[in-house]
């Protein structure tokens, strides 16, 4: 039968037809384009649109960015090199960079120090945040804020080295306190042990006035230095308070949870200028008379409160989060509310908090800011005080104000990237 | 015969005040309590201490003294000969108003880029996280600045509108940018106005009673009411129909340059448009991530079973995805408005006389009664915080899952 139909029929088709490739409008780039760009009436609208507002944006910014001029004294010197032509100064960047950065009283030969500072703020930051560098970085760590004390500061470095054996005295003290006579007790012989190394450092550091780096007044920092110094300390002074005053908004002791409540809501409640307003004029009234606080310290006490109640409230949150399970389960094991929150607890509700902590803590770092409001120059202090005012550039503001963007985006932006990498590492549920 | 035998009940013992649980309790609220007391009652002594140094005290008088200097934008009325008191509660009224402002458009803002974002197209969401992640990361301070300074550069001066050939022109000859501040025509209510006004509010009742007249009706009996133009009409018509029945009793007052400046309208200063300006796109950003985390929490079953039940997406979304979205988004949108009215204390930085302003600023300069000052712009802070967290949970107890 087959041979007749071999005859009857002129060709038949011995092997399989190799696969067609799909149609171009269904592969690659003009598939993409398709269904994302034009899948709809409106969505081609909708392109169109932003399109057109981005050529125009590129065509009316880009040239103006790139034939900038960057090695002029003034803004009529650079307006006489562009010459009518409409392009930035960005030479008001250079011109200005060590007063952008430093401020302008910061003596220029210590430039060095607080640059070494950063350089070692990214070292010592490291293996808090990476958790796979090796552990023993986290020494640096611990003498870290000492170290920049006593680099940006200066002064005799008897005070840095008494205040950190201070810590360690307070460590030993509450370490061998808490074996022997139970966490409170233990915490108790820390807090004395810490403030008699104090006392002693104080009467030493008074003796030998003698500095190996010279002394930089407070009122002389400045710029974007300002800016890092209040956001890193205030940020990691505020996360044990918060996690303290969490803690105690958590408890079933009714005057420390009213305390605590008390504090976290008034301080939410009101602007961080008032609360600036209350350091730079207030404040000082509540010390003993006699006693000559630093702006910058009053500064730093008032921001700290001021992140440590939003951080208690993200804090109060992870704590809530965790299943009632996990207190029954610690108290069971018959684990002390200081163990078990030490070791059961807090590690938990610390993980839940961690976006959280972070959006307060790039909250915090941009709010650094306001305090050109009370007349400290820091980075938009400088801007809007010696550098719009100043004879050579007055007139200038998208140049100055764009670099300010930039270095809070980046700075900003990282954090927060960071942020959402550790989370990923961190989960380890739900795979 | 039992062996167990109950242990002895103890009697009191000091020892137990730190070693039993019962009682520990106890003597950590007493410690912190007289800590408390002590800390505060040293804070008050040194505060004594020091205004005494400095021949002071604590006197709430000088509210009622006159004030002595001029707010430029005073929407009750107000001289430098009032008080003090006077001059704080305009600022009070300024806060509010830039407040409301931009709590407004910061929503509008925010919810259109937080939907935007979430779009099938490439283009229009990649722009929106550009937007959203831009203005996130920067202080809200610069972008007031920024805004302000780049206003009063680029806005001609007012007397380049004059003459025959002006160098600037009025936008529809009715809004006027100027380096001193943008002039917007105005209402004049004439006789009769208050009618016209109460005729447009009863129709805008009107809109939502019928909207809720006709959900009614379809979720009692399925038939579905048309809702877009009936609704236009009951806006529109009856407030035209009175407004030419009463012989047109409001009419615009248009800005007109006379001598130096423009007069007549409404005049917005650079920093009030600024600060609400920067405001609303800075907070809109923050209020498009809720948006967008809001509706991305609720389920795509959600969403795919109400298309199984034959819904039209725009049904879907109305219907389905925002009632249960708006449980999400609605609380962190109330603490946004609360960032704004926060965040709107920073006018000292461009000279909006809000309440920081007049009592936190030059009041307290004057004065020097910085105390008294600082206390009463917190409490002003702290009402209004208050009274904004207390609405969110008279919200969050009516919206919340009403579980068996």
């Amino acid at each position: 039968m087959s041979d007749t139909h071999a005859q009857s029929v002129a060709f038949v088709r011995t092997t399989e037809i190799p696969p067609a490739p799909p149609p171009t409008m269904e592969t690659g780039a003009i598939k993409w384009i398709r269904e994302n760009l034009f899948s709809s009436v409106l969505n081609t609208v909708l392109t169109v649109l932003a399109l057109y507002f981005v050529i125009r944006g590129v065509i009316a910014v880009g040239p103006w960015m790139l034939n900038g001029v960057w090695n002029t004294g003034s803004l009529r010197e650079c307006r006489e090199v562009l010459d009518g032509t409409n392009a930035a100064c960005w030479s008001v960047l250079t011109e200005r960079w060590n007063q952008l950065l430093f401020g302008f009283k910061y003596p220029p030969e210590f430039y060095w120090r607080p640059t070494v500072a950063f350089v070692l703020l990214l070292v010592a930051a490291a293996p808090v945040l990476f958790n796979a560098l090796p552990r023993k970085m986290l020494i640096l760590t611990a003498i870290y804020p000492f170290l920049a004390y006593w680099l940006i500061w200066g002064g005799t470095i008897i005070t840095p080295i008494f205040a950190a054996l201070g810590f360690v005295a307070a460590y030993f003290a509450f370490t061998n306190g808490e074996r022997m006579y139970g966490f409170f007790l233990g915490l108790v012989a820390g807090v004395g042990a810490a403030l008699i190394t104090w006392f002693i450092g104080g009467i030493i550091a008074d003796a030998m006035p003698g500095s190996m780096l010279e002394a930089v007044p407070s009122r002389d920092m400045g710029g974007f230095m300002l800016n890092m110094i209040l956001g890193t300390v205030c940020v990691s002074l505020s996360i044990p308070l918060g996690i303290v005053l969490a803690l105690g908004r958590q408890s079933n002791m009714p005057i420390i949870k009213g305390i605590c409540v008390v504090f976290i809501e008034f301080v939410r409640g009101v602007p961080l200028i008032t609360l600036l307003f209350v350091a730079n004029v207030v404040l000082a009234y509540f010390f003993p008379p006699g006693t000559n606080l630093d702006l910058i310290l009053r500064v730093i006490i008032m921001i700290t409160m001021f992140s440590a109640a939003y951080i208690a409230e993200v804090i109060r949150g992870g704590l809530a989060a965790l299943p009632k399970g996990q207190y029954e389960a610690a108290d069971s094991l018959g684990l002390d509310y200081a163990q078990s929150m030490r070791l059961i607890i807090l590690p938990q509700a610390l993980k839940i908090s961690i976006p959280g902590i972070v959006n307060v803590a790039v909250g915090l770092f941009k709010d650094t800011t306001l305090v050109s409001v009370i007349s400290m120059f820091d980075l938009v202090g400088m801007i809007r005080g010696p550098i719009l005012s100043s004879t050579d550039w007055t007139g200038i503001y998208w140049e100055v104000f764009i670099f300010a963007i930039v270095l809070f985006f980046v700075v900003c932006y990282g954090i927060s990237q960071y942020s959402q990498w550790l989370e990923r590492q961190l989960a380890t549920d739900h795979r | 015969m039992s062996t167990m035998t109950d242990p002895q009940p103890q009697g009191f013992r000091l020892g137990m005040l730190i070693s039993d649980t019962r009682y520990r309790s106890y003597t950590f609220q007493f410690i912190a309590l007289i800590l408390l007391i002590v800390s505060i009652a040293y804070l008050i002594s040194n505060l004594f201490a020091n205004l005494a140094a400095n021949g002071l005290d604590i006197s709430w008088a000088f509210l009622g003294e006159p004030a002595g200097y001029d707010i430029n934008q005073r929407p009750i009325e107000y001289t430098s000969q009032s008080t003090h008191a006077r001059a704080s509660m305009v600022g009070a009224i300024n806060t509010l108003i830039v407040a409301f402002l931009a709590c407004v458009s910061a929503t509008v803002l925010g919810v259109i880029a937080g939907v935007l974002r979430l779009s099938n197209n490439w283009i229009v969401s990649k722009l929106m996280s550009a937007y959203v992640e831009a203005f996130r990361n920067v202080p809200v301070l610069i972008w007031i600045l920024i805004i302000f300074l780049a206003m009063s550069n680029a806005f001609p001066q007012p007397r380049a509108f004059r003459g025959e050939t002006p160098d600037a022109t009025m936008l529809f000859d009715a809004v006027a940018f100027t380096n001193r501040g943008v002039y917007v025509p105005s209402f004049v209510n004439g006789a009769g106005s208050a009618i016209f006004w109460l005729v447009l509010l009863a129709s805008i009742i009107g809109v939502f009673a019928y909207r809720r007249y006709a959900k009614n009706l379809l979720f009692k009996t399925g038939k579905l009411l048309p809702t877009g133009w009936p609704s236009l009409a009951i806006l529109i018509v009856p407030s035209l129909l009175m407004y030419f029945v009463l012989g047109q009793p409001v009419t615009l007052e248009y800005p007109e340059l006379k001598g130096f400046n423009f007069q007549g309208g409404v005049h917005m200063r650079l920093s009030l448009i600024a600060l609400w300006f920067a405001l609303a796109i800075y907070t809109g950003a923050f209020i498009a991530e809720n948006v967008r985390a809001g509706i991305l929490a609720i389920s795509k079953g959600q969403t795919e079973a109400a298309a199984a039940l034959g819904m039209r997406p725009g049904r879907i979304m109305n219907l389905v995805i925002l009632p249960q979205a708006l449980r999400v988004i609605i609380p962190p949108l109330i603490s946004q408005y609360l960032n704004i009215t926060k965040n709107s204390s920073l006018a000292i930085a461009v000279g909006y006389m809000d309440i920081t302003g007049t009592l936190g600023g030059i009041t307290l300069n004057q004065t020097g009664r910085a105390i008294e000052s600082i206390l009463l712009l917190m409490l002003f802070y702290l009402i209004i915080s208050l009274s904004i967290s207390a609405i969110m949970n008279v919200y969050n107890n009516s919206v919340k899952l009403k579980e068996r």
